[in-house]
């Protein structure tokens, strides 16, 4: 610890000797910093531009000036500006022998460069070169590039390499390179599909941290395709156990947690490959439930752990006495007082609710309370979980909560999700036509932009068939309360364009069917309606059409039709119109006006716009007239493919892809020379594929663009060349790319089983949540109520049986309960990890980690850092004398530890003075924290 | 899988930043500005999670340093909340007592810890030891 302690300070002193930057670079930095206003860092900036051009075309720059300018260019770069200038003399000084250079060049590359960039063709080289290097930091260097750099088109110039370099002799590249080829697997999947089983290989390793790295690739494979990887679960399980039995070196231990980063990507996987498997299951049971009973709940990450477990067993087949366990720390969640585990706990009881549906109702004031904080993140995870527990007995209630937020927020990313949940639920659950309409008014009127137009138009048949029983008195009244609750809604200033174009839909429809309002009164308002929106073709269009059909229905139904003299000047502003469209209806409402009754009635019958909406698109009608062109001699129809083309789609698929199509240039590289460099000029001419960033499953994405632009892409041709150049492997490949892949993201719960654990879980309420009940807010308690259903009665039920089964809880928090299918330890399956010996009395001669460890000074002194470090967050409350407390008080989730606090002030003693130097020291070289910024000297950490 | 890690002080100006999937500079430039409005306002008492278009946002605020990495929907929250403490940690222990403005002094560095810490958007190393082990190998070579 000590040890570790000064190698730090001298670490840090050697950096600190002035910061190891000319004064030049030093002043720029400090200029930038005390910048009044953007303008003038700007100014600065573009004079630092103009020097360093200068002074990078200077003949024979002393190579450690150059390595200042590179990264003067970086911090160019961050300040948002363009270097691109000196993009180049980067990707020169990847080339130098000096492996300091080279980092820097490299570090600058990897800054600086996108993987399409026409520069990476001269890095490649140079690549191959570093991987081949004796010097292992120069390897780590260049996969450290490969990772940022390398695309689908140069993988396979460096995959023989890295490949080569995971069994190397340092872990250090082993991880790296690894890290390398699950890169290389995300941007092309069949690029490394023959490499797969290094994966399984390397989950061996006899590095923790190797192994650690392998969990990351192991974990997108599971998730593509779970079938191929089930025979690791024992694997895995058994990892997971030797982690928690604080088998791994004591440098993996955070806040005292045994590699808890760890645990948590093998709990995912775990989830994975559980989801849906009984047997897997229930190897995972024991381990799952040692996590829950030795987890810290008082630390951010033991909450971490705890949190995957929870979504682990949600996911797996469930177990009830799990499901129990998950409960209670889901409850634990609730309880906090940090946002961040009440958040967690909503999340998790989202997950638990499709598999024990009850477990919701004892933390409903929880869960209203969560609804009702300012903080919208915690609100938001709340709506998805009422979104998830609706059902007909609570829509009303969470709908109306859902549009009150709607309309209270501005984001219209969220706003359009959350109404289209609200139209989903109301659509799911309505309990009566009314109340749909109203909603829908509602998500029309504040969303009525951002839902979609199909909305609209489920709204618009529904109106016109009803709900579907056949009850013509039930429609009528629906529709006319639609009517009605249109008239009121449609003089209100700005209503979106598609809530108009319904509204005008509806009246023209159904607006005088019911003899309640007169002609004259729904065509004004028509009227009014365009003329207010004039600038909105879609809904004046909406108007005239709605217009002609009460006209029409007047006319049919005898009555004498008075055109009021609003409509008159609006139809001869539109019989004037530029929109061909408008035009159009105006002449046909015009033409309809001198038509009689008859034949009025029968252009637009009444009630019949859903008939109208079939369309025959098979063009059936027509079958009787082309039989009989046939029979008198016509030739068959043939579609315009089988006419182009009939021989190269018979036997398309199994056709060379690569074949070449005549007049077609062929763009894509020649074959990658193994060892020296590739003239991959032809690189930029290739369709550069769209960034991926928001395309949420990756593989997929990129297995589409390289099926999609091997097939379509126009190729150079090269027949006379083929044989020369062409790669018979590539084509392997290719086809592999095709492989089924699947989404499983990790959400996938399974459903059936659930009822399993349904009574259990649900039937402990918490003695203290019991107490605080009296004071809470009545108008609280009927919100809970309607939303969870739960009547008081329940209540009490339940109340009543928590008494009785206390003691019977009281039991099952013994350690020994839990694991009552496995009262023995079991042997260890295969060891994988060669973690240790199964007897336990040679585990620790043989542990090969212990060689490790060795390294330390001793592993009790070792506990003892982590034990400090820990103390960072704990430390808050005390060191309010030091006046950094605010800054830290977000850390300070769990102040309970105040006995050690002294400890870590003391510890930090030697710091302090420390810092205080180095303090005096950048305010000697004239840096000053300004009013902009006057925390630059204060300790991150506290 | 991690998309960017942004580091920010209140005024928003960016004192590292590292993306783990392609993007445009100019879209670099509106994520940063993005990010840092919506962490820089937010209660200290709220969560330390925000939506972010399609992903989500982590942060953690130290001294005047906000500490933001945007991962998928699907990682775990307090997970990668804890990452950023860690990597602060190394900070701490490779600065002894970490402050601003080593990191504005020594970004570069900072750049190659954190290439040691996530590699292609992903955690590769959570020992600390490690990492420091690594970083005093580099540093030695200067």
């Amino acid at each position: 610890m000590e040890q570790l302690k000064t190698i730090g300070r001298e670490l840090a002193m050697g950096s600190q000797g002035g910061f190891g930057q000319s004064k030049e670079f030093l002043d720029l930095v400090k200029s930038i910093g005390e910048a009044r206003s953007k303008a003038e860092e700007d100014r600065i900036v573009l004079s630092e531009i103009d020097i360093l051009k200068r002074r990078l075309l200077e003949p024979d720059v002393p190579k450690r000036k150059m390595k200042e300018y590179i990264i003067r260019l970086v911090y160019i770069e961050m300040l948002g500006h363009d270097a691109s200038f000196g993009y180049i003399h980067a990707v020169k000084m990847t080339h130098d022998d000096n492996l300091l250079l080279k980092r820097t060049g490299y570090l600058a590359v990897t800054l600086f460069l996108n993987e399409d960039h026409d520069l990476i063709i001269l890095i490649v080289n140079t690549i191959q070169k570093d991987l081949r290097s004796d010097n292992y930091l120069v390897v780590c260097a260049a996969l450290n590039a490969i990772c940022r750099l390398i695309n689908e088109e140069t993988i396979p110039a460096v995959l023989p390499q890295v490949v080569d370099l995971l069994n190397h002799q340092k872990e250090a590249v082993r991880k790296k390179a690894i890290m390398a080829l699950h890169r290389f697997h995300r941007k092309s999947p069949s690029s490394v599909s023959h490499l797969i089983s290094n994966f399984r290989k390397r989950l061996c390793d006899n590095d923790p941290g190797v192994m650690g790295a392998t969990l990351c690739p192991l974990f997108d494979l599971i998730s593509e395709d779970v079938t191929s990887y089930k025979d690791l679960v024992s694997s895995f399980v058994s990892i997971l156990k030797q982690v928690t039995e604080r088998r791994l070196p004591k440098s993996y231990d955070y806040h005292q947690m045994p590699a808890p980063f760890i645990q948590i990507k093998l709990l995912k996987i775990m989830a994975l490959l559980g989801s849906g498997d009984k047997s897997a299951s229930e190897i995972m049971y024991m381990v799952l439930g040692d996590l829950f009973r030795k987890c810290d709940s008082s630390t951010n990450i033991g909450n971490a752990i705890l949190y995957e477990c929870i979504r682990c067993i949600s996911c797996i087949i469930p177990n009830p006495k799990l499901l129990e366990a998950a409960a209670d720390a889901i409850s634990k969640f609730l309880k906090s007082d940090s946002h961040n585990l009440k958040y967690m706990g909503i999340d998790g009881l989202g997950r638990l609710i499709k598999i024990s549906p009850d477990i919701a109702e004892q933390h409903q004031l929880a869960v209203i309370d969560c609804l009702e904080d300012p903080d919208d993140t915690l609100k938001r995870k709340t709506f998805e979980l009422l979104y998830k527990m609706t059902k007909s007995s609570n829509v009303e209630v969470i709908v109306d909560r859902m549009i009150d937020y709607m309309i209270s927020i501005n984001d219209n990313h969220y706003k359009t999700e959350i109404a289209s949940r609200c139209v989903e639920l109301a659509e799911q659950f309505a309990p009566s036509n009314q109340w749909f309409i109203q909603i829908m008014n509602k998500v029309f009127e504040h969303a009525g932009d951002l839902v979609n137009i199909k909305v609209a138009h489920n709204l618009m048949r529904l109106i016109a068939e009803g709900f579907g029983e056949d009850d013509d008195d039930a429609d009528s009244k629906l529709r006319l309360s639609a009517v009605e609750s249109y008239l009121q809604i449609i003089s209100e200033p700005k209503l979106p364009s598609l809530f108009l174009q319904v509204i005008s839909w509806v009246l023209g429809e159904y607006g005088t069917a019911d003899g309640k309002y007169s002609a004259s009164y729904i065509s004004g308002k028509l009227c009014d309606v365009a003329d207010a929106y004039s600038s909105d073709e879609t809904v004046k269009g909406y108007a005239v059409s709605a217009l002609m059909k009460i006209y029409a229905f007047e006319i049919a139904s005898g009555r004498k039709v008075d055109v009021l003299p609003e409509c008159q000047s609006l139809i001869e502003e539109l019989l004037a119109s530029h929109s061909t469209d408008l035009q159009q209806r105006a002449y046909e409402l015009q033409a309809l006006l001198a038509l009689d009754a008859r034949a009025v009635e029968s252009i637009i019958p009444l009630d019949a716009s859903c008939e109208d909406i079939e369309v025959d698109k098979d063009l059936s009608f027509l079958n009787g007239y082309i039989q009989q062109a046939i029979e008198s001699g016509a030739q068959p129809y043939i579609s315009e493919r089988e006419r182009s083309g009939m021989f190269e789609t018979t036997d398309y698929h199994s056709q060379d892809h690569h074949e070449v199509p005549s007049h077609a240039l062929r763009f894509e590289a020649y074959e990658l020379p193994k060892p020296s460099g590739p003239p991959q000029a032809s690189t930029e001419l290739v369709p550069v594929p769209e960034p991926s960033y928001y395309s949420e499953p990756h593989q997929p994405v990129s297995t589409s663009l390289v099926s999609e632009r091997e097939s379509t892409e126009i190729k150079l041709r090269l027949d006379g060349v083929k044989q020369k150049w062409g790669r018979p492997s590539y084509q392997s490949t290719t086809s592999a790319s095709s492989t089924p892949q699947q989404a499983a993201n990790g959400t996938t719960t399974h459903s059936d089983g659930g009822g399993g654990g349904a009574g259990s879980s649900s039937s402990k309420p918490r003695s203290s949540y019991e107490s605080k009940k009296p004071e809470i807010d009545p108008e609280k308690q009927r919100l809970a109520a309607s939303l969870f259903g739960g009547s008081s009665s329940s209540r009490t039920d339940r109340k009543s049986s928590s008494g009785g089964h206390k003691p019977g809880k009281g039991t099952a928090s013994k350690p020994a309960t839990i694991p009552k299918e496995n009262p023995i330890p079991v042997q260890p399956p295969p060891d994988l990890l060669d973690f240790g010996e199964p007897t336990a009395t040679t585990v620790t001669s043989t542990d090969p980690f212990k060689e490790l460890e060795g390294l330390l000074d001793s592993s009790s002194q070792d506990g003892g850092s982590t034990d400090v470090m820990g103390l960072y967050s704990d430390a808050a409350p005390v060191t309010t004398s030091t006046s950094v407390d605010s800054l830290l008080s977000e850390l300070s989730d769990s102040s309970k530890g105040n006995a050690r606090t002294y400890q870590s002030q003391a510890s930090k003693g030697p710091n302090s003075k420390e810092a205080l130097e180095k303090d005096a020291l950048v305010r000697q070289m004239g840096v000053n924290p300004t009013s902009q910024n006057p925390t630059l000297f204060k300790d991150l950490l506290g | 899988m991690i998309r960017f890690i942004l580091l920010q002080n209140r005024q928003g100006k960016t004192r590292l930043a590292k993306y783990y999937v392609p993007l445009e500079e100019s879209e670099k430039h509106k994520v940063e500005y993005e990010v840092h409005r919506l962490v820089v306002n937010r209660d200290s008492k709220f969560t330390n999670f925000v939506e972010f278009r399609t992903h989500k946002v982590i942060y953690r605020r130290y001294a005047g340093l906000f500490f933001s990495v945007c991962v998928d929907i699907t990682d775990n929250e307090l997970a990668y909340l804890e990452s950023i403490h860690l990597f602060v940690e190394i900070l701490d222990h490779f600065f002894s007592n970490v402050c601003e403005l080593d990191l504005v002094f020594n970004f570069h560095k900072v750049y190659l810890i954190l290439d040691e810490f996530i590699l292609a958007g992903e955690l590769q190393e959570t020992s600390k030891r490690a990492i420091i082990e690594r970083m005093s190998e580099l540093e030695k070579l200067d």
